[in-house]
């Protein structure tokens, strides 16, 4: 069984399709790079994963289950563009009020092992609304991985973070899926993308370009699969 | 009791968030003392007579109440625009009417706060004895509020993505809310006259019942669409 599969998606905003017959699945345990221009589809097609947004024809299914069921969102971590973490509580209340909302056992545990982790038990107490803005992607980072979920959802998990945090999350990443857990990841970062992918998928205007595995020469010229499937 | 629990989380989330800024309790608080002194310079409260009185108490006191409850209404699923806070909650795997009965709840806590420190005030400017039949005036007050808290509670969640949100609820608002109201106006006037809720009065007390009853159980049906689509 995939652990994610799309089957047939299509998704219009008014008469437009931004999604087209899109056919994907990833395997347990794969990292999928979900790649293409602006306004390409990825973002839509995250959403319709993660159970935010209905498609207009075809089907998702995550492990065999719908999206929206609760036993299904129990095993998805989303990043969104949002970080989804409220800016009147502290970076602590923070993921210990999703640990609570996921069920986990020990809540305040939870929160502070993710805090350190993502380097931020300095200001475990601070409120976000007075953190950086690469502050505010860490603790995101940290929320969508608190629950231990089995696929991950990144819409852009880069964003914003430097260097030292990119390291950090490309290791919490590779620490995923060498726990056989599945990532689903959109980006326009290539290099930090392919170096974690084991698979690709191209979307243009709403189309699968290119599904495939990652190959040698993508690792090596980001640019290939837009050169040689893409708009160039 | 996973219900229960998931009910409290995001109850507990809502009042924390709104008292670390108390944007919401301050203005609604503020709007709904403006308007009850503003009425009692329209109404001249030192000259009416005390059967008078009695008889605008109810309107006057409701529409107060409507009003302000309306800002913290506004803010309910407003609060969870900000980072896209709401995707956070759509994700977790709690039930979409135990979110739905959580933010209702902080918000009828807050309303019914703002309306226990109303109604002295209200007392004194009107020279109503509002406190002779508390205990039923206070049932009143809890029956009407949820009935106003949950209509508000689910148009904010239907309102949040639309650019006019803040017109919009209102107007979605408060025709339903009309039997809500006119039941609770009704109840209220009687009791400050110092009567109590007798077999003349029992129907208005059954409407506002039958409306919580029928109100939060076609909210609690709707929220999943309304939510998500």
């Amino acid at each position: 069984m995939s652990a994610v599969a799309v089957e047939g998606v299509w998704k219009f905003f008014g008469d437009y399709p931004a999604l087209r017959d899109v056919k994907l699945a990833a395997a347990p345990g794969a990292c999928l790079a979900l790649i293409g221009r602006n306004g390409a589809g990825k973002t839509t097609l995250l959403r319709i994963l993660a159970g935010f947004s209905r498609p207009g024809r075809g089907e998702v299914r995550i492990f065999g289950g719908g999206p929206r069921e609760t036993e299904t969102r129990r095993r998805i971590g989303f990043l969104g563009h949002g970080i989804s973490v409220y800016d009147e509580l502290s970076a602590l209340e923070n993921l210990t009020l999703f640990a609570r909302l996921y069920h986990l056992p020990e809540p305040e545990r939870a929160a502070r092992e993710w805090l350190e982790r993502t380097g931020l038990t300095r200001v475990a107490n601070g409120l976000v609304r007075e953190f950086s803005r690469g502050m505010r992607q860490r603790l995101a980072v940290a929320r969508a991985f608190l629950h231990e979920p089995s696929v991950l959802l990144l819409d852009e998990p880069f964003t914003a973070l430097d260097d030292k945090a990119i390291a950090v999350l490309q290791g919490l990443l590779r620490g995923a899926l060498a726990d056989g857990k599945t990532i689903v990841m959109s980006t326009h970062q290539l290099r930090e993308a392919l170096e974690l992918a084991s698979d690709v998928a191209l979307l243009s205007r709403g189309q699968v370009a290119f599904h495939g595995p990652r190959t040698p020469e993508m690792v090596a010229d980001p640019g290939y699969v837009y050169a040689r499937y893409g708009e160039g | 009791m996973d219900y229960l629990r998931q009910f409290w989380v995001v109850s507990v989330k809502d009042l924390r968030a709104e008292f670390r800024t108390k944007e919401a309790i301050n203005a609604s608080l503020a709007f709904a003392l403006v308007i009850l002194v503003l009425f009692s310079f329209a109404f001249d409260a030192a000259d009416l007579e005390e059967a008078a009185m009695n008889e605008i108490s109810g309107g006057l006191l409701w529409i107060a109440f409507a009003f302000a409850g309306t800002l913290v209404l506004n803010r309910s699923f407003v609060r969870e625009l900000p980072n896209d806070c709401l995707d956070g909650l759509i994700a977790a795997p709690i039930s979409r009417s135990a979110l739905f009965l959580g933010k209702a709840f902080a918000n009828f806590a807050l309303v019914l706060a703002v309306e226990m420190i109303s109604l002295p005030v209200f007392g004194i400017f009107y020279h109503v004895r509002w406190a002779s039949q508390f205990p039923e005036l206070l049932l009143v007050l809890v029956l009407g509020t949820w009935g106003v808290t949950v209509i508000g509670t689910i148009t904010s969640a239907l309102t949040v993505n639309i650019k006019l949100r803040e017109v919009m609820l209102p107007m979605l608002t408060y025709p339903i809310l009309v039997p809500a109201l006119m039941s609770a106006m009704q109840l209220t006037t009687r009791l400050m006259a110092g009567e109590a809720i007798g077999a003349d009065t029992g129907m208005w007390l059954k409407m506002l019942i039958g409306f919580d009853v029928i109100y939060t159980s076609v909210s609690l049906i709707l929220i999943e669409v309304v939510l998500i689509g």
